[in-house]
């Protein structure tokens, strides 16, 4: 009994010390960052062009460029993802194909960011003649996170319970009355949730956007979507390993990465707000 | 039997076979069952009670891999023939769950759901229904001041009653219910029984139950399963006092099941 409490208490330990290693770890690095990013943040940095080739002057295009092909890739993932989930969980009969398309789905969601920018250079940029463009890296991105959307959406949908639609259906509801007025109202929250921080995972990705949308260095603005654009993730690659004078903007660096990050988490930040307010409203 | 001719035949099942997958739930089911009367279904777990039940409104159809030979007749029609609209068959044929099960909505708009579905807009005429179906169900009076509070602050035997007022606002002729006091305490079931007294002047109900005392309370006709038969079917009355077949006598004398 006592030895069953000791080993208990030393499981407990360790798992304490290990989340306190890592919460260590990211406040360390959030730290850093902001210490030496939030200097450089100003105005002018937010809202003015880069210059020499970014070692001065602001990140304008680079925010700009990366909310494009984020709202580019909400576009076309979300209702992607959804319908796809929808179709999934609530359609289509358990079968060896689906069991199929469940695996491909998961297996696509460990692919490597850059073979979904290989794919992304070849059939958008190449094959469908869209060149580097906003509109194929939104593509790009989209793919790459779809099974996150997926799976999330899918999660969200098995949540409801079976009952929320037998209910429904015994009531003279079709299937799709029961599932756009009982199931999606409750499960769209966690649709929505897990949607948002995929999309998060998308802003802050390099790879996928390297050979699809991201220019080196490219001052003016986009005017349509098939414009190259700068993008943060890029943007603060760029300036840390490929800039000639790299050690002597690591302020730019600063504070590329902190406005990234603090994209990112805002987006994040979003999603929990949307899941403890709707909590708040439908509970079961 | 005068009173006997009077009585229409509301549901007529014939050589009913069902199956789950190469499961064989139900075998070879003929039965009547009258119209405005209210027909128990008894007998041990298992025995297919609910799948029968669920035959009726087709609910069963929503289980992958379900398949039925045979004929289900309502009024005349075959409801599992090629032009039966299963959306209009649900309407016509309610369903209460054995456990209770409202929608994490208000009081009034669980009530609402169905007409709603069913083309009702006007506020004025749902509140009609909401207020006539609370009334029915003998909920009106507990719940009339705080129809937009959610319907999961209801207690047990509320819900139960709040899911039989939804069932009765689309308006169907017949109501199904499986077993839907197991879940209550003996006051709430009390309420139940008495609402389904009630209720047996207009519809024509069926209930699942496994409390003996209840079928013979609430029940015009009971009718024992046994292993995915029909073994006995008749007047509650002589399948309590005199059943025929022995293993009815088993059953309800409480010597299996
Ligand atoms: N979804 C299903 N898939 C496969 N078999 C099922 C399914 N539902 C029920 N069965 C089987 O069909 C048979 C009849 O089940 P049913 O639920 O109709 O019994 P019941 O008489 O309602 O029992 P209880 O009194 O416990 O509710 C059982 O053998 C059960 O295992
Ligand atoms: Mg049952």
């Amino acid at each position: 009994m006592t030895g069953k409490r000791r080993s208990e208490k030393f499981a407990f330990w360790l798992m304490r010390s290990i989340t306190y290693v890592v919460v260590i770890f990211i406040a360390y690095i959030i730290f850093k960052i902001l210490i030496n990013g939030l200097p450089v943040i100003s105005w002018n940095f937010l809202f003015s062009e880069p210059e020499k080739s970014g070692a001065e002057g602001g990140i304008l295009p680079a925010i700009l460029g990366t909310l494009y092909l984020v709202i580019g890739t909400i576009l076309v993932a979300l209702p992607l993802g959804m319908f796809s989930a929808i179709y999934l969980t609530e359609y289509a009969k358990q079968s060896k194909f689906t069991q199929t398309i469940r695996m491909a789905i998961v297996t696509l969601a460990g692919v490597p960011s850059i073979v979904f920018g290989l794919f992304g250079l070849g059939l958008f940029v190449i094959t469908l003649d869209f060149g580097a463009s906003i509109i194929a890296g939104s593509l790009t991105l989209a793919c790459m996170i779809l099974p996150t959307i997926i799976v999330a959406s899918e999660e969200s949908l098995k949540a409801v319970p079976k009952y929320m639609r037998e209910g429904s259906l015994a009531l003279g509801a079709t299937k799709w009355e029961t599932i756009y007025k009982n199931v999606l109202p409750y499960a769209l929250p966690g649709m929505m949730t897990g949607s948002i921080l995929g999309i998060g995972r998308a802003a802050g990705e390099t790879a996928p956007i390297l050979l699809t949308a991201a220019a080196f260095f490219l001052p003016e603005l986009p005017s349509s979507v098939f414009d190259q654009v700068m993008a943060l993730p890029y943007h603060l690659y760029i300036l840390a390993t490929q800039h000639p004078e790299a050690q002597k903007i690591l302020p730019m660096q600063y504070g590329t990465a902190l406005v990234l990050l603090l994209l990112v988490v805002g987006l994040n930040l979003f999603a929990v707000i949307i899941r403890i307010r709707v909590r708040r409203k439908y509970k079961w | 039997m005068a009173e006997n001719q009077e009585i229409r035949s509301k549901i007529h099942v014939e050589n009913m076979n069902f199956f789950y997958g190469s499961v064989q739930a139900l075998f070879d089911i003929n039965i009547e069952l009258p119209e405005k009367k209210v027909t128990a279904f008894i007998g041990p777990s298992g025995c297919g009670k609910s799948t029968f039940l669920r035959t009726l409104n087709r609910m069963n159809d929503i289980i992958d891999g379900t398949r039925l030979e045979g004929k289900v007749l309502i009024d005349g029609g075959d409801i599992y023939g090629p032009i039966t609209d299963v959306v209009e068959l649900r309407r016509k044929v309610g369903m209460i769950f054995q456990k209770s099960n409202p929608f994490p909505k208000s009081i009034f708009d669980n009530i609402a759901y169905g007409p709603r579905l069913h083309g009702v807009k006007d506020k004025g005429k749902l509140m009609e229904i909401v207020e006539s179906c609370l009334v029915k169900s003998a909920l009106w009076d507990e719940v009339k001041d705080r129809l937009d509070k959610s319907a999961m602050s209801l207690s047990g035997g509320q819900q139960q009653r709040l899911c039989i007022a939804r069932a009765l606002a689309i308006n169907p002729d017949i109501v199904l219910m499986d077993e839907p006091a197991s879940a209550l305490d003996p006051k709430s079931t009390l309420k139940i029984e008495d609402l389904i007294g009630e209720l047996r002047k207009d519809y024509t109900i069926i209930i699942v139950t496994h409390n003996m005392q209840q079928a013979g309370r609430v029940s015009d006709n009971t009718a024992f399963f046994y292993e995915g038969r029909l073994i006995e079917y008749g007047a509650t009355e002589q399948i309590f006092t005199k059943p025929n077949e022995k293993q009815t006598e088993d059953y309800i004398t409480g010597r299996f099941g």
